[in-house]
């Protein structure tokens, strides 16, 4: 293939674009990430959250999220129109640090859950749920 | 108050001592989420339930905060501990003001 000019900046546009808009999404997500953490990078051991890889219809995705030993677990959806999703704070009678909800996403996008140790560390599992149809109206 | 909200427990009857159980819960609810619009182009304000408590003889198990992404009738499940016998209590907190409560007696043998 020939590389014309025209050819250059088209590519470089479709570039930006694909990665930008997956960015602008997460950014709400990421400060009310560090908001909770109070801007600690949380660790990845610790924690796991069960979502589907492919979600047909948004407006109900189950998820379960599991951290042992957690006293908080905040559950984001990085591409919704605001990311909270849920908090769920344990008390002295939870036998384990686990709870399973059904959640909206609003398109394709990663799910990320963030669990608060009992030492005060922080424990972060993200994964990508495909949304074939979005949940959130129009 | 939001209509036809009623709230479904699922707690096993018995348990031995310190034995952990899994309990289910349901509620009907719309959970308006404030981000749809009519037909007329306007914004439907949001309904939700914004908090869930669960708690047994008035200790703590869970305590959830809701946001407008979680699901039409929302449920959950989740593990407590019954050190004795005794009731669960379900408390959901609705944006509107209204309190949907829901018990249930365990036995422990």
């Amino acid at each position: 293939m020939k590389l014309t000019r025209r050819a250059t900046i088209l590519a470089a546009m479709g570039t930006a674009f694909v990665a930008v808009l997956p960015m602008r999404a997460t950014a709400a997500a990421d400060a009310a990430i560090a908001d909770f953490t109070g801007g600690a990078a949380p660790g990845a051991n610790g924690i796991t959250l069960t979502a589907p890889e492919i979600a047909e219809n948004g407006n109900t995705v189950p998820i379960e999220v599991s951290a042992p030993g957690a006293t908080e677990i905040r559950v984001y959806a990085a591409g919704n129109p605001t990311p909270d999703v849920a908090t769920f704070l344990f008390g002295p009678l939870a036998a384990a640090q686990m709870a399973s909800t059904r959640i909206r996403l609003a398109g394709t996008q990663h799910v990320v859950a963030v669990a608060k140790m009992a030492d005060g560390s922080f424990a972060e599992v993200r994964q990508e749920v495909k949304v074939t149809i979005g949940g959130c109206g129009g | 108050m939001a209509e036809n909200v009623t709230p479904r427990v699922r707690v096993p009857s018995e348990a031995s001592a310190g034995e952990a159980i899994t309990i289910k819960t349901l509620i009907s609810h719309l959970m308006e989420s404030g981000q749809r619009k009519d037909s007329d182009g306007n914004v439907i304000p949001r309904a939700i339930i914004n908090r869930f408590v669960v708690d047994f003889n008035g200790e703590n198990v869970i305590d959830v905060a809701l946001a407008p992404a979680i699901s039409t009738n929302p449920f959950f499940e989740f593990q407590a501990f019954v050190p004795e016998s005794g009731t669960f209590n379900f408390t959901w907190y609705d944006d509107d003001g209204s309190v949907y409560e829901e018990s249930k007696e365990i036995t422990v043998a």
